[in-house]
């Protein structure tokens, strides 16, 4: 860690695990155009927080999570920006000491578990193996270790399960596999991709139920990547905003789901039914939508990205970047309405 | 066509009668006796013209299988299916491509569901040509005339599926399903894998089309909330039963069985408590 860095920022970079510090990611197409993917992304995650990252297919949420542990497809660059974990940069560690954290101080779960997880190979055994490739305590210990951390995850059948192949299982219990292999080696951090997508409500609310548990129990901090914002309530503690690449908002989940600020947020967040909105008062009701999609986003021209497809834009947006905004002290927000 | 009153016990506004639809599975397993699966366990309900119908239900209930004899694309073990008075179930193949094309279905992932390779305007036109109502200048303005319905913009024509954006492609989805002038869509978890501000503005196409074009729908689907939103009734499967069917507002206001209240409880709120943490 560097020593002539001022105190405070220094003990706040201490308390958090993870700290992203003005990450800046893009990919080159095959025609050598550079798309911008994330735009100078900056936050802490704290040990056992969890973190909400909702944003729209496109706004970089994806390339925020494998961008973290260096897993970016080839076309894929970090222009800038830094990561720093356990006193280290992961941006510019070497291979070696990255294969030491990925998958054992930090794991990754992904959307599709049918697709993570090998046909032929029993559930238990592909457990066993990342420990294995990350440690090696001998026969007897890798496999208790293995047991101890089925039963945790599935507190009934964990024997059974363990003895089955995927194609066995359902889709919520595959996806529980996958959080085994995360958790197996006792990672401080857990990125989850739309780890619940596939699944449905009910699995849903279980597999997340056990993320928490699993929170409690090990202090786990997690950042848990979804485009349904309505999934973080009372599940995050912080929620954060992308959009087009950047944080138009970030603060803990209670404040932004119950009172969000940012337009985008607002809009996001209306375009969701409510159970209680049945279609009782006429074919006439639609749903707020936010016009256009987010393939409009502004990245390379200027000004807020969000500005062509506000409703509450004014001149200014289209001039230059909004800043981030402190509304409290946790809360902040990337908007001119709030500047002053 | 027309809508052969009586027949089948169909009254005039009821466009899809479902009677007892049983389906079964042979589950393989190599040796020892043959299990089987019972994917739809007695299935009863009837659609009328331009309603929707949601059928709700966690995975593994039977929905799927159920989109699927309804389109005509598995054949049910036993049981009708009355669609306009005809019983698709025993209609012989040359009849049966009569009905196919007045059933659509939309599935979950536009991406794995068109041609990649294909132009917009080749998806467009492939049912047209297949069906050959169509000489080939008309084809075209057709094409477009789809992509106006949708709120697609015609410029879009020669490009590949593949520059879409999600929304877009299910917007490209319902076109080409409405190219044969469908009476029935049935869009299996049409709305699961998009963007939320996306779905909103898919669900309001789909309610626009339906009252422009007087479209009946079965909308199957797991998200209870979006149910609501859409159908005029929603019926609610478990283990390939019906469980509980009933107009919409009184299944949200007044569910009676278990699995509903489960689904209910499980539909993600902005405002909700904690989810139970795990019995250890």
């Amino acid at each position: 860690m560097n020593r002539n860095e001022d105190g405070p920022k220094q003990a706040r970079r201490m308390a958090s695990v993870l700290e992203i510090q003005d990450l800046h990611v893009s990919y080159r197409s095959r025609e050598g155009v550079v798309c911008p993917a994330l735009n100078g992304v900056s936050f802490g995650l704290k040990p056992g927080e969890i973190i909400g990252v909702i944003g729209e297919s496109g706004s970089g949420k994806s390339t925020l999570a494998v961008s973290l542990v260096r897993l970016l497809p080839s076309n894929g660059e970090i222009t800038r920006g830094a990561v720093h974990f356990e006193g280290k940069d992961l941006l510019q560690a070497k291979p070696e000491e990255l294969q030491q954290i990925r998958g054992r101080r930090i794991s990754l779960i992904f959307q599709e578990p049918s697709l993570a997880l090998h046909p032929t190979m029993r559930a238990g055994e592909q457990v066993r193996q990342v420990l294995a490739a990350h440690r090696s305590p001998g026969k007897n210990a890798l496999n208790e270790r293995t047991r101890q951390v089925f039963a945790e995850v599935f507190p009934e059948e964990a024997d059974r399960i363990s003895r089955s192949y995927p194609h066995q299982l359902s889709g919520g219990q595959r996806q529980r596999v996958l959080i085994a292999q995360a958790i197996v080696c006792g990672p401080s951090v857990v990125i989850a991709d739309e780890p619940t997508a596939s699944l449905d409500p009910v699995t849903q609310m279980e597999t997340l139920g056990v993320f928490r548990t699993l929170r409690e129990k090990l202090g786990l901090a997690m950042i848990f990547i979804t485009h349904n914002p309505a999934l973080l309530s009372g599940f995050a503690d912080r929620v954060l905003v992308l959009y087009g690449g950047q944080v138009v908002e970030c603060g803990p989940a209670a404040t932004v789901l119950a009172s969000p600020r940012h337009p985008y947020t607002k809009a996001l967040f209306q375009s969701i039914p409510a159970v209680s909105e049945g279609r009782g008062n006429g074919r006439s009701t639609r749903l707020p939508v936010i016009l256009g999609d987010s393939s409009q986003s502004s990245l390379p021209r200027g000004g807020c990205p969000f500005e062509p497809r506000c409703t509450e834009r004014i001149s200014i947006c289209r001039e230059r970047e909004p800043a981030l905004v402190n509304l409290s002290e946790s809360h902040v927000v990337s908007c001119f309405k709030y500047e002053n | 066509m027309k809508i052969e009153a009586s027949a089948g016990g169909l009254d005039m506004q009821s466009l899809l009668k479902v009677e007892n639809l049983v389906k079964r599975y042979a589950k393989g397993s190599l040796a020892g006796a043959r299990e089987e699966l019972l994917a739809l366990d007695g299935v009863s309900f009837t659609v009328f013209s331009g309603t929707t119908l949601a059928v709700v239900g966690e995975s593994g209930s039977g929905k799927s299988t159920l989109a699927s004899c309804l389109a005509c694309l598995e054949s049910p073990t036993t049981g009708n299916i009355w669609f306009e008075g005809k019983d698709t179930v025993k209609l012989g193949e040359h009849a049966r491509r009569q009905v196919r094309p007045q059933i659509q279905l939309i599935f979950q992932d536009p991406a794995s569901s068109l041609n990649p390779r294909w132009s917009v305007l080749e998806i467009l036109v492939e049912p047209l040509i297949l069906q050959r109502k169509f000489k080939r200048e008309e084809m075209k303005q057709c094409a477009n005339s789809l992509l106006e319905r949708v709120g697609l913009s015609p410029d879009i024509v020669g490009r590949p599926p593949t520059e879409l954006s999600g929304g877009q492609r299910q917007r490209l989805a319902i076109a080409r399903a409405l190219a044969l002038d469908p009476k029935l869509l049935i869009l299996d978890e049409a709305l699961s894998a998009l963007d939320c501000s996306v779905q909103a503005q898919i669900a309001n196409l789909l309610m626009g089309l339906q009252s422009s074009l007087g479209m009946t729908y079965l909308f199957i689907t797991h998200d209870l909330a979006m149910a609501a939103y859409l159908a005029d009734e929603i019926a609610v499967m478990n283990r390939g039963r019906i469980v509980e069917q009933g107009p919409a507002e009184k299944i949200l206001k007044q569910p009676q069985h278990e699995t509903t209240l489960r689904l209910l409880a499980a539909v993600p709120r902005i405002t909700r408590a904690a989810p139970p943490a795990v019995q250890q």
